[in-house]
């Protein structure tokens, strides 16, 4: 098989094709080494990792050989550069980690590991996870393979999982992780025209990920296909004793609960995420993900979430408290990049004020004064008896109704530099994707069309807590439904 | 609410984040946007309802308190800038 035809496959084919011996994981491996080299004009990754994947390549071939392979064996892999990684510089986008060299693995990375994945290298992210467009990446902007076709001016890939969605979808990775606080799966999987899934809180363990709202954060997968996220979610999930919000859950077999169709389910559509000047390209992609899954036998009827367009203002008091008191560890003492000052607090504030990039700057200081003595209540406190009735809203809709279609997101991607004058403005990419995070409930996002530009646009479903089931099904239904086969324009020679 | 110059030198003592004075302005401008938004909150009535803290953490899970790692000193200090093993160092605290 020719490079460029090893490049299509995904995780479902190219297993196939691994465990039939048409082609090895060192061949494998080698044709994405060449879309890596190939794309880094796109600037996905801050640290690549040739080295690590050869030798990887040879492990999955030799488990091959000996019949102990998993589903994951030989899948060359971005690594968001927020897990840890033993022995590879781990930075989470920012100046303050310095020359960080994980001593131990996160459970993600390391389970993926021991699955026989490849890593092909640690993908860019926004500062310490923190950013809608990947631009507060204090290593430059990973830049969205698809491009405007008139001005060309270059697009984000969305964020803070940018350089993993870029990666998969400009065919630079098979697939790649990515965390989700408020969106950061869900936003820029839409925004590349992929597959993005956040599971439940506490299905995947925490341990070893870089925090940024220790409530909030969760890992998932990016990937070309619905059943390709599945697999990878297998192998990702399950309790780890390492992080006390893992769940003591059983990881059921995804990829199996993919088929069995969506006859009798019933959708909910929230009419509260109809937004006022919602664009008619979001409009439009909506109603036609609702004929989809209603061509597909499911029931689909209206629900009201009262609290939605409480989500947003609520986040921004609980993240940026959770940020505030989880960066507190980067002192320059222990790690990191330190920054001398007269005394112990004027090497603090030195390392700390050079260190962070100004979003994270920004974020640690509002949480700061959100849980400051006299204002604690009046924010914090606040904040979370709210995000108790946003989570209320899904529990009453789930009486009713299986799962929740939205769109992911209120536009399709932006060019790089739109936004960045008003915080506001760019938070707001996140008001479809944050009240499922602050529920802390599965949901995924599945590339359903494009726009008049031909950018691609997503659409969201919402399942209960550990219902990844429901989730994936009809995402598997939108996927099988929208056919979407575009490829961004910036792709690689070898994968056209 | 409205920050003004003093409570944002206060946030950043507090926070440990130098701040230049020529960014003490913008930094208001900012803060005071995004305060102003949240406090949209204020209209939704919350007597009486129980603050989430987080998802599925009604009962902490216990362990034994044992020992499950140790004697690694030297991975530990192996990131720290300017160690004298086997400790950290900071400037000095103590007259």
């Amino acid at each position: 098989m020719s490079k460029s035809e090893l490049l299509q496959l995904d995780i479902a084919t190219a297993g196939k094709g691994l465990r039939d011996g048409d082609f090895t994981a060192i061949e494998l491996t080698e044709a994405y080494l060449d879309a890596v080299e190939a794309s880094r004009e796109l600037n996905i990754f801050i640290t690549e990792t040739p080295d690590r994947a050869m030798a990887d390549a040879v492990a999955a071939d030799k488990s091959i050989k000996a019949g102990t392979s998993s589903k994951m064996t030989g899948m060359p892999i971005g690594m968001k550069d927020l897990f840890c990684t033993q022995g590879i510089k781990t930075t989470a986008a920012s100046n303050i980690l310095g020359e960080f060299i994980p001593p131990y693995e996160s459970t993600i990375s390391a389970r993926l590991k021991a699955a026989g994945t490849i890593l092909l290298g640690k993908t860019n992210l926004d500062e310490f996870a923190m950013g809608s467009s990947n631009t507060t990446s204090a290593f430059g902007a990973a830049i969205n393979p698809w491009e405007l076709t008139e001005d060309k001016k270059p697009l984000t890939p969305g964020g803070s999982s940018g350089g993993s969605a870029a990666a998969v979808a400009a065919g630079a990775a098979i697939a790649a992780t990515g965390t989700d606080t408020g969106g950061s799966i869900r936003q820029p999987a839409a925004f590349c025209g992929i597959v993005g899934m956040k599971p439940t809180y506490g299905r995947c363990s925490r341990w070893g990920v870089v925090a940024f709202a220790s409530s909030l954060d969760q890992a998932g997968p990016f990937a070309r296909t619905v059943r390709d996220a599945a697999i990878m979610l297998e192998t990702m999930a399950g309790h780890d004793p390492k992080d006390s919000t893992s769940a003591a859950q059983a990881t059921p077999n995804f990829e199996a609960l993919i088929d069995g169709g969506v006859k009798g389910m019933r959708v909910g559509i929230p009419k509260e995420y109809r937004v006022e000047d919602m664009p008619e390209e979001i409009d439009s992609i909506w109603r036609r993900g609702i004929e989809m899954v209603t061509a597909a036998g499911a029931e689909v009827v209206e629900v009201s979430l009262p609290m939605t367009m409480s989500a947003l203002p609520t986040y921004y008091i609980v993240a940026p408290a959770e940020a505030s008191a989880n960066l507190a560890r980067y002192d320059g003492v222990r790690y990191g990049a330190r920054v001398e000052g007269d005394d112990l607090n004027g090497m603090y504030s030195a390392t700390r004020g050079q260190g962070f990039g100004k979003e994270v700057r920004r974020r640690i200081m509002i949480g700061t004064y959100v849980l400051s003595a006299g204002y604690y209540d009046a924010y914090y406190k606040k904040a979370q008896r709210v995000r108790t009735l946003i989570s209320q809203d899904f529990d009453n809709a789930f009486h009713s109704v299986d799962a929740l279609l939205t769109p992911t997101t209120p536009g399709a991607a932006f060019p790089i530099g739109e936004k960045e004058d008003d915080p506001i403005s760019m938070y707001l990419n996140d008001v479809f994707t944050v009240p499922a995070s602050l529920a802390g409930l599965p949901a995924i996002s599945v590339p359903v069309g494009s726009n008049e530009n031909g950018l691609p646009l997503g659409l969201q479903i919402i399942g209960r807590p550990f219902d990844e089931g429901s989730v994936f099904r009809l995402g598997q239904a939108l996927e099988d439904a929208a056919q979407f086969d575009k490829r961004p324009r910036l792709t690689l020679e070898g994968f056209k | 609410m409205s920050l003004d110059r003093e409570t944002i030198v206060r946030i950043a003592k507090l926070a440990r984040i130098d701040v230049e004075d020529s960014e003490i302005d913008g930094l208001a401008s900012e803060l005071n946007n995004i305060l102003d938004w949240v406090e949209t909150l204020n209209s939704i009535p919350t007597e009486g309802v129980e603050p989430m803290v987080g998802v599925g953490v009604s009962k902490a899970p216990l362990r034994m308190d044992n020992t499950n790692d140790g004697d690694i000193a030297e991975a530990v200090l192996a990131n720290a800038p300017d160690p004298a093993p086997p400790y950290f160092t900071v400037p000095k605290v103590i007259e």
